[in-house]
Order: structure tokens, then C-alpha cells, then sequence
């Protein structure tokens, strides 16, 4: 099974470090979501693992491999970093069965590639005239010509309909389901809490996260009950080692007590309750929380 | 070998290769007909001199002028066109080994550019010489001393006009500066030749348009006698930017 390992990767423009000893690996059969905020340094890093940009220091290897070492790179990488990086004049079929070539790949390839991103309708059309979600599907298609088992996407919905955002993200969990390594880069918290398995966030070309989805919509639930009830409750909540503050329309936000506690405080006092619910930190409050310090620009409070 | 046959489907699936070889027969051979309908008057209405150096080979391959900018412009695209759409991330990521795709890029190119400057050269000469022999003025067979040396050459010289092409598409990445350095190169540096200093004349002599040039020639001319070597002058100045443009192309980031 192949993996991307990042060790150390560091990367320099002038004075301006983009990337900054990055540790981290993507494992097989899992989408693994990249995230960070704008200008945190995900693309450079792809770059980087893809034998674009040359590190500053560190290393970064695919199956034990320097990229730039794979004697076939198309049958053990699939990246798609622009889908807008094709020629426009040229149409899907040559465009696909000049990367097929290059690698030597069969031209029976390119059909099937095509059929597999539904473009075989389109491939003898000029590429300049395809709309963005159909050059997406068209860049996916190139990334699977080798039949590789790493794929990389760069902000792979961006701009996209929800018709097509949904058409991703279940490509991407069936690359996954068939064994193969994802990573997948955003700026949107939302998106990968429904694509990814596991993520890496980064702010500033810095590490801040390296971990299951569970785990960090664990680490960052903050442990409170919303609870709504006919009669005072907050006293009997208080006496029960509750801490309660005032929510939203007469509601009470407990922490120190589990819901179940709750519940059966609420039985025991003979107490009706109309509501009793876990309050989860959402995704993108986790995701703020992990950033606030790492964003490029930040926009005044007002 | 895979990366060649790569490079050649890149190329001739694209249009506007086909446009830019059909302006090349057509401007080229659009010039060398019309420059021919002065002939009559240049050589009986002029000096016995100019009699004597009367050489009607150059004057049927003095297309090779706009001809150099058409193949230029062939070059720097297939160069250059990549680097303006950003596929060449997309191609890097398909063939890493950096040497290798420059090498295909510049073989596919100087090819195609030698295969048709060649085919110009000859429909250019013959073309030219039917012109000529309707005009009652001298005209020259293929066979005649130094005409097939002129043909021939004007179609290297060609190439080596494609392949610096290619080297300044990649050194300087965007089409409007590697085109506008070529035709400083091939035009205004030789409109300017008699501003600069003597320590350069011995450039001019492999110069584009200028040296290099002795090559169309088929009267023997005192000022380029060995014209190959003025000819093999200009590709050794074109390895060296090729060599440039290899040392760039495999150390930048894309």
C-alpha cells in the first residue's frame, strides 16, 4: 500500500516561509482532508509532493519514492492541483491520450477514463469550451489514467453547483473505498466534515492538527446540554453540581452534568422536559478555534 | 521515446500548429512571388556590377526573412503556450524528468521547423526561378555551383531559427517576451549592427539575418567566404542558449 510520507518539509520564498517543517502522512484506503485558511501553504506543499517546487529543506516521499525517482509517476500518483490547466484548444480525448502516451500508457486507457468522469459524450469537443465542472471531471479524469493508488486534489469543488460538489465528494469516498490514499485540500471546514476520514490542518505552513474526524469533533465538543423545561429547573440543576447559564428563549445551557443526568434529575423532581440536547461545537467553531492565531489577514472586529 | 511521441500528439493536435505552417507556404511563398516582379528592371537597369553579382538563387530564398519569425513563433509556443494555461504542471506531473520533456519539446519543434523550411526552400527556389525565366533575366538550376548548398542550408538555418526559439520560450516563459526578444534578435540587432562596437562585428558574423545569412548566397562573396562556418557559427550560439535554457527549465519551480 502506498503512502505519502512528509518529513520536515520546509519551504522558502525570499524572507517568506510558506511551508514550515511539515510532518505529516496520508494513509491508503482513507480520504484524508488538507485544510487550512487561505495562503497556509497547501498548494506549495502539493507542489512540493509532486516534485513541482523543489523543498527548501525536508523531504517527502510517495511509496518510499522521491516523486521525481517514479519511473512511471501517472500508475502511482494521480494529482490534479488547476482544472483549469489545460489547453483550451486542444479537445479531452488528445489532451488525455497525450498524458496516457507520455507514460506509456494504452489509448484503451483514455476511454476508460473517460467513461469512468462521464466526459465520453464531450471528449472529441475542445476543452476551451467546457464548463468548469466539466473541466474538473476532465482533470479527474487525467489523475486516473495510470489506475494509481495516491490521488491528490487541490480545492477540488471550488466554484462548483451542488450537483457537482456532490459528484466529488462521492468520487472521492469511492477512490477511497477501493483502497487507495486521498488527500484532498480546502478552505471549507464544512466540506471535508462530509468527504474526509481524517484531517491535517495547517496555518501558516505550520502543523496544527493531525487527526481522526472523531477525534476532533470530540476534542472541541465543549460538553454542554441545552435543556428546556416547563418549570424552574436551575435550581434543582445547581444542587446537582450543575453549572447553568441563561440560553436563548428561557433555555438553560448546562455543563458539568452528561444528559442522562440530566434526564433523570429531571424524572426524580418530577419535572416535564420539552428539550434535552447535547451541544456539539460545530465543525468550522473548531476549525476557527484551531486557526484564529494562523490566518493572513484578519478583519477588525467591529 | 514515450515522451516524444507525447509531445508530437501535443503538437499536432492543436490547430493553430496548422495555421502557423499554412502562413508560413503562404507568406513565404506570397513574398518570393512578389519580390520576383521587379527583377527586370533591378538587372537591366542596373550597373554592370550589379550584373555581375546578379544571384538569383538568394533573391527566390529572401523569404527566409519573414519565413525565421513564422518558425519562431512555432517554437515559442510549444514552449510557452503550456506555461500561459498552466498545463505544464500538469505535464512536469506526468513526465518529472525535466531534461527529458525540454528535449522532446525542442526535437518535435526543430523537426517540424526543418521539414517545412526545407519544403519552402525548394518550392521557394523553384517558384522563384519560373518567375525569373519568364523575365528574360538570368535564372539559376538546381544543379548550378552552390544553389543546392543554398537551399539546403536555408533550411538549417531555419531550424536553428525554431530550436532558439524553443530555448527563449523557455527561459523567459511568456509568449510576448520570448517573441519580442526574437525579433530583436533576428531584426533589430541587424538594423542596429552598425551602431555597436567594433569587438562585436565578430558576433555579427554568426549573427541571425546577418553572418549567418551568407548562407543564401551562391556568387562568391569576399566578406563570408566559408559561408557553412558562418552557418555553424549561429547553431553553436543557439546550443549555448539551449544549454541556458535547460540549467533554468530543470532548476525552477513551476
Amino acid at each position: 500500500m502506498t503512502t505519502i510520507e512528509v518529513r520536515g518539509l520546509t519551504k522558502r520564498y525570499g524572507s517568506d516561509v510558506v511551508v514550515d517543517d511539515l510532518s505529516f502522512s496520508v494513509e491508503p484506503g482513507q480520504v484524508t482532508g488538507f485544510l487550512g485558511p487561505n495562503g497556509a501553504g497547501k498548494s506549495t506543499t502539493m507542489k512540493m509532493i509532486i516534485g513541482l517546487a523543489a523543498p527548501t529543506r525536508g523531504t517527502v516521499t510517495v511509496g518510499g519514492r522521491r516523486y521525481q525517482d517514479l519511473p512511471v509517476p501517472l500508475t502511482e500518483v494521480g494529482a490534479l492541483l488547476d482544472a483549469s490547466a489545460v489547453h483550451g484548444a486542444r479537445t479531452a480525448y488528445d489532451h488525455l491520450l497525450a498524458l496516457a502516451v507520455s507514460n506509456g500508457l494504452p489509448r484503451r486507457r483514455v476511454d476508460e477514463v473517460l467513461v469512468r468522469t462521464g466526459l465520453e459524450g464531450v471528449a472529441r469537443k475542445r476543452a476551451g469550451g467546457f464548463s468548469l465542472g466539466m473541466r474538473q471531471r476532465l482533470g479527474i479524469a487525467a489523475t486516473l489514467l495510470g489506475d494509481p493508488s495516491v490521488l491528490i486534489f487541490d480545492e477540488p469543488v471550488n466554484g462548483l453547483d451542488p450537483e457537482g460538489i456532490r459528484w466529488i465528494r462521492d468520487f472521492m469516498r469511492s477512490l477511497a473505498a477501493e483502497g487507495r490514499a486521498v488527500l484532498v485540500s480546502s478552505h471549507l471546514m464544512s466540506e471535508m466534515a462530509q468527504t474526509a476520514d481524517h484531517l491535517v490542518v495547517i496555518g501558516r505552513g505550520r502543523l496544527i492538527a493531525d487527526m481522526g474526524m472523531a477525534d476532533l469533533m470530540h476534542a472541541n465538543s465543549d460538553g454542554t446540554v441545552l435543556v428546556r423545561a416547563g418549570t424552574p429547573f436551575a435550581h434543582q440543576l445547581t444542587a446537582a453540581g450543575g453549572t447553568v447559564r441563561d440560553g436563548l428563549e428561557g433555555a438553560l445551557i448546562v455543563s458539568g452534568l452528561s444528559g442522562e443526568e440530566i434526564g433523570k434529575l429531571a424524572a426524580y423532581h418530577g419535572i416535564a422536559l420539552s428539550e434535552l440536547t447535547p451541544q456539539r461545537a460545530s465543525l468550522e467553531d473548531a476549525f476557527m478555534e484551531l486557526t484564529r492565531e494562523s490566518v493572513e489577514y484578519q478583519g477588525a472586529a467591529s | 521515446m514515450n515522451t516524444l511521441n507525447a509531445e508530437w500528439i501535443k503538437l499536432r493536435s492543436l490547430r493553430s500548429t496548422w495555421y502557423t505552417v499554412a502562413c508560413l507556404f503562404v507568406l513565404g511563398l506570397g513574398i518570393t512571388g512578389l519580390s520576383m516582379s521587379g527583377a527586370s528592371t533591378a538587372y537591366w537597369g542596373g550597373t554592370d556590377a550589379d550584373r555581375a553579382a546578379w544571384d538569383p538563387t538568394s533573391q527566390s530564398l529572401k523569404t527566409f526573412i519573414v519565413a525565421q519569425l513564422i518558425v519562431g513563433v512555432l517554437g515559442i509556443l510549444v514552449v510557452t503556450s503550456e506555461f500561459a494555461t498552466g498545463l505544464m504542471q500538469t505535464t512536469l506531473a506526468a513526465t518529472p524528468r525535466r531534461n527529458r520533456l525540454l528535449a522532446a519539446k525542442a526535437i518535435v519543434a526543430t523537426v517540424v521547423a526543418a521539414v517545412a523550411g526545407q519544403a519552402l526552400m525548394f518550392m521557394a527556389f523553384f517558384i522563384g526561378q519560373a518567375l525569373l525565366s519568364g523575365q528574360d533575366v538570368p535564372y539559376a538550376h538546381l544543379g548550378d555551383t552552390g544553389v543546392l548548398k543554398a537551399v539546403v542550408g536555408g533550411g538549417l538555418y531555419l531550424s536553428a531559427i525554431a530550436l532558439l526559439a524553443v530555448s527563449l520560450g523557455a527561459i523567459l516563459r511568456a509568449t510576448a517576451g520570448a517573441l519580442a526578444t526574437l525579433v530583436g534578435i533576428v531584426f533589430l540587432v541587424p538594423a542596429l549592427s552598425g551602431l555597436f562596437p567594433d569587438w562585436m562585428l565578430g558576433i555579427f558574423n554568426f549573427w541571425p539575418t546577418l553572418g549567418a545569412a551568407a548562407i543564401f548566397g551562391t556568387v562568391p562573396d569576399e566578406t563570408f567566404p566559408h559561408p557553412w562556418l558562418n552557418l555553424g557559427g549561429l547553431w553553436l550560439g543557439v546550443a549555448a542558449v539551449l544549454t541556458a535554457a535547460f540549467v533554468v527549465f530543470r532548476r525552477r519551480d513551476v
